[in-house]
């Protein structure tokens, strides 16, 4: 693993001064909390923005997505704090939590409305994602049957399941985490799998020269 | 052979990749070492690896540098 520095790191002036004050207690505490709920509602409304062309949450909406990651993410704050170790600035370690929540809560919401289902299996909108375009590529009808013979015999079901939800279909990988009840992690390592498997069988079938970093 | 290279780079997988587990719990250092005209990449190399495969992880790194330049 690629640690991180070690614990009691030399805090840098800012991070000390947001650490005595989130412990100092009575209205300095709690100007502090104000202050930081106030930045993580900043972040989070700007991450939803950054993010809207790639979700199908919208509107009103969003802006509710922004107010519960910055709820979330300052309860998380809080209850971490003396698990703090320096390691970056403060802001940086407390914005995180807003991210990660932005990203979380966007996976759950894109099920209000998706845009795709599970198990559509829309193969006919693979070649655009994986840049075949038959008129430019001889090969693109070869290996498009190579990719769909692979995962459909050399995959189990979920991985299957996964594969056509986030490569085929398009569904964001945390929209499929969060209703599969998984981890992301979880699911990019069954992508990162099929993937070393397609490579496979398309450099077995001439398709693709390079080793592809595979070990 | 014409030129695959969108089927290369998604096909491509690379042994250093850390997984999104190890590279989100070290984002905030990452970030901050990115931030600062460091060498993120070079300390790091698996979380750099991962986050150039990973989309969401990607977004997550791009969405806290962002917020980092933000103040």
């Amino acid at each position: 693993m690629e640690c991180a520095r070690g614990r009691a790191e030399a805090l840098d002036e800012e991070s000390a001064a947001w650490l005595r004050r989130l412990a100092a207690g009575g209205a300095e505490q709690q100007a502090a909390e104000s202050d930081l709920h106030a930045r993580l509602v900043r972040i989070a409304l700007a991450e939803v923005r950054r993010r809207s062309a790639s979700t199908p949450v919208t509107g009103p909406e969003l802006d509710d997505v922004a107010h519960q990651a910055a709820a979330d993410a300052m309860l998380a704050v809080l209850a971490k704090l003396a698990q703090f170790r320096g390691e970056s600035r403060f802001t940086t370690w407390a914005y995180r939590f807003v991210i990660l929540e932005v990203s979380s809560k966007l996976g759950r919401h894109y099920w209000r409305h998706p845009r795709a289902d599970l198990d559509e299996g829309q193969w006919e909108q693979l070649p655009g994602r994986l840049g075949l375009d038959p008129e430019r590529h001889a090969e693109a009808a070869g290996i498009l049957a190579e990719v769909r013979r692979v995962v459909e015999d050399e995959l189990t079901s979920h991985q299957r399941l996964v594969f056509t939800a986030v490569v085929v279909d398009g569904i964001p990988l945390d929209a499929l985490a969060a209703r599969l009840g998984l981890g992301r992690n979880a699911i990019y390592k069954v992508i990162f799998d099929a993937r070393r498997k397609i490579r496979r069988a398309l450099v077995a079938k001439g398709y693709l020269e390079e080793p592809g970093w595979e070990q | 052979m014409s030129d695959l290279g969108a089927l290369e780079r998604f096909l491509r997988t690379d042994p250093r990749d850390v997984g999104c587990e190890e590279a989100m719990a070290v984002l905030h250092v990452y970030v901050d070492l990115v931030a600062a005209g460091e060498d993120a990449a070079g300390r790091y190399p698996g979380v750099a690896v991962h986050l150039q495969a990973c989309g969401p992880c990607g977004e997550d790194f791009a969405g806290l540098l962002a917020a980092v330049a933000d103040g």
